[in-house]
């Protein structure tokens, strides 16, 4: 896992709110044994039409999207499936961040552990952010705080993340030394049952 | 958070504490003991990969079990033994669980099994379910498990790595919310109208961050499979995981079943699953309460679980640019009635409704009667067992002499990953649970519904209230 501390980049906006897992990457691309190459298919059905080209008016075609690496979508971003392959695909299209107002359970904690930094933000600063696509902001997970000196308004965010997740982000370090370290506490656990 | 010995505790707080191994702190979360890890073949993959990455073994096979449903073909093997994979690259992920649960040894349920099945059907009905445990499975429907009061949530694929090195997790402890259904459902309402409903009413995301209790009188009256439907639609509220106390109902359907222990030690351990409910003061941090006289049979209409109404009342006028959208994608409009609109396909399955109950559901409307020329319907029971039963009882022959498809196990047209796949701008009725955006094949639009609405949607060949189905068989 990469480790994240300060990003600077273009924000890429979809507004569009619940947007699922299935959108993100539809079920057909899951017969897959590997997370490598998903990008590929990232919003496949938004990316292209029932004969495979490009729709024009879909942002992620747009040549500045694999120039973006925040994505900021609507309320409730990655409900539904469980499937990891969601937050894999968005990593290897090229997002390291994705900030909404709300992100469901299991897609934030699959964020967590392949790298990609999800932010939950307030319903007013999120609304802030829906309005400045393409524009340039900084995540700094160090400071845990999105800024940007914008075209319009000057931003500055604090965003709260879980300890935990935010200590493994930053030394880009996956949870099994930690869970492996606990391995004597959970044999006592499962004797003394 | 933390709850003394004296304090009174929630079923989710008993669940919770007796499977802490290590207490969360402000710098670590909890390191929380899983009792059972199912596995199948599309999220398990990159776990055993992790697994032989860092040279480990899987350290409790004997609290794992696997089994074959998402990528699999519904249709049988050829004369030579050949499946209809969709792609090479399924039929691949299938051998790849094979070589894993072999190199590993973990038992796998495979073509050959009669307790193969839908992961989360396959489970409660051999009894690998049990009240008070704690499960996960590479599947956010795992929330169907609850309904035993098991705390059962959906993890990805790096979580699953790190339960089969460690049959732990590292979890923050969720926010507890009740939903108490009061009353009684009318005999044609059913736990997945219940659900529907439930869903409409706290959102998509009204759960997120919560394990919802199910409590009330309506949801004691449910049968387990019932149980079952109303926790598995949990996740579709958000809510990662939903329980439902267990009682003598619970106990009923688990006595004599593969893997539940047998005789006096059967007693015993029922005894201590009775013990499993919410003290009387137990709080939760949100509770709800539904009249289920306000339940009425129910149809989705747009592209999330919550777009939903009663099947006899008006689509919503849209309020917002999401709402619009929706219902251009679906092809409905705002203030004008569902029932009526063509349907092309019905689809009866899923770990939602694909179990013996669900089946017998949708055959009392079927029975003496056809499905509508315009219509496929396709009938995937949610296990071998479960097929078996169905066709012991002749509701094979229901569904076949009918105009119905009846195909092998499996979660077929749900997530529609193994070729049983809804046309692009077709519309299905379904009982499964999401009605996303191409959930069932690109550019598929979906209603979800009952197994008995949805059969009587078939017969009409267009969205039809069962309750408004005339009994001409006599006649005929």
């Amino acid at each position: 896992m990469q480790a994240f501390e300060r990003l600077t980049g273009r924000i890429l906006v979809l507004p569009q709110e619940n947007i699922d897992t299935d959108q993100i990457i539809p079920a057909r691309f899951l017969t897959t044994t590997t997370f490598t190459g998903l990008g590929e298919h990232v919003f496949a059905d938004w990316r292209y039409d029932a004969n495979g080209a490009p729709r024009p008016d879909c942002p992620l075609n747009e040549p500045r999207a694999k120039d973006s690496p925040i994505l900021v979508a609507g309320h409730n971003f990655g409900c539904g499936s469980s499937r990891e392959h969601a937050p894999h695909a968005l990593r290897d299209f090229g997002f390291r961040v994705v900030i909404s107002s709300e992100i469901a359970d299991i897609f934030r904690s699959n964020a967590q552990n392949i790298g990609l930094l999800p932010i939950v933000l307030p319903p007013e600063q999120h609304a802030q952010l829906l309005q400045m696509d393409g524009e340039e902001i900084s995540v700094d997970l160090k400071a845990c705080m999105v800024t940007t000196r914008g075209r319009h308004t000057d931003v500055d965010f604090p965003f709260r993340i879980d300890a935990f997740a935010r200590h493994c982000l930053l030394r880009g370090m996956d949870r099994l030394d930690y869970l492996l370290s606990q391995r004597d506490a959970i044999r006592r656990f499962e004797a003394s049952r | 958070m933390q709850t003394t010995d004296t304090a009174p505790r929630s079923l989710f707080d008993k669940l919770w504490d007796s499977h802490v191994v290590t207490a969360e702190s402000k710098a670590t979360p909890a390191v929380l003991y899983i009792d059972l890890h199912l596995v199948h073949e599309v999220t398990s993959p990159q776990g055993f990969d992790m697994l032989r990455a860092r040279g480990l073994k899987v350290a409790r096979p004997d609290r794992t079990l696997a089994t074959l449903d998402h990528s699999t073909p519904t249709l049988a093997a050829d004369e030579s033994g050949k499946r209809p994979y969709v792609s090479q690259q399924a039929e691949r992920q299938v051998d790849a669980l094979r070589a894993n649960c072999a190199e590993f040894g973990i038992e796998l349920h495979d073509f050959d099994s009669d307790q193969r099945g839908i992961v989360h059907v396959m489970a409660p009905e051999t009894g690998a379910t049990q009240p008070g445990m704690t499960i996960v499975c590479g599947d956010s429907h795992t929330s169907t498990h609850g309904a035993f009061g098991a705390l059962a949530f959906g993890i990805g694929s790096t979580e699953v790595g790190y339960v089969l090195a460690t049959q732990a997790l590292l979890q923050r402890r969720p926010n507890s919310m009740r939903i108490t259904v009061t009353g009684q459902l009318a005999p044609q309402v059913t736990a997945k109208d219940l659900a529907l409903h439930i869903i409409n009413r706290i959102g998509v995301n009204g759960g997120t961050g919560f394990v919802i209790e199910y409590a009330g009188s309506a949801v004691r009256q449910l049968g387990m499979e019932a149980r079952m439907t109303l926790c598995n639609m949990s996740i579709e509220a958000g809510a990662r995981a939903g329980i439902v106390a267990p009682d003598e109902v619970t106990v009923e359907y688990l006595r004599g079943r593969q893997r539940v222990p047998a005789g006096a030690d059967f007693d015993i351990a029922a005894k201590r699953w009775l013990e499993l409910a919410s003290d009387a003061n137990a709080v939760f941090d949100r509770e709800e309460f539904v009249d289920a006289a306000d339940v009425r049979p129910t149809i989705t209409f747009g592209t999330d679980p919550a777009m939903s109404v009663a099947i006899d009342a008006v689509v919503p006028a849209p309020r917002t640019a999401g709402d619009r959208a929706a219902l251009q994608y679906m092809a409905v409009e705002g203030g004008k009635p569902l029932l009526g609109h063509p349907v092309d396909v019905v689809f009866i399955g899923s770990c939602t409704n694909g179990r013996i109950s669900d089946l017998r559901a949708a055959a009392e409307i079927l029975r003496g009667r056809r499905v509508a020329k315009n219509v496929r319907m396709l009938v995937v029971p949610g296990s071998a067992a479960v097929r078996k039963q169905a066709e012991k009882e002749g509701l094979d022959r229901v569904f076949i002499e009918a105009g119905a498809e009846w195909r092998e196990p499996g979660c077929s047209m749900c997530i529609a990953m193994n070729g049983d796949i809804v046309a692009p701008g077709q519309t299905a009725v379904s009982t499964s649970n999401r009605n996303f955006e191409g959930r069932q094949g690109a550019g598929a639009r979906t209603m979800l519904a009952s197994p008995a609405t949805a059969a009587a949607c078939a017969l009409a060949g267009c969205v039809a209230d069962l309750r408004d189905l005339r009994d001409e068989r006599e006649a005929v």
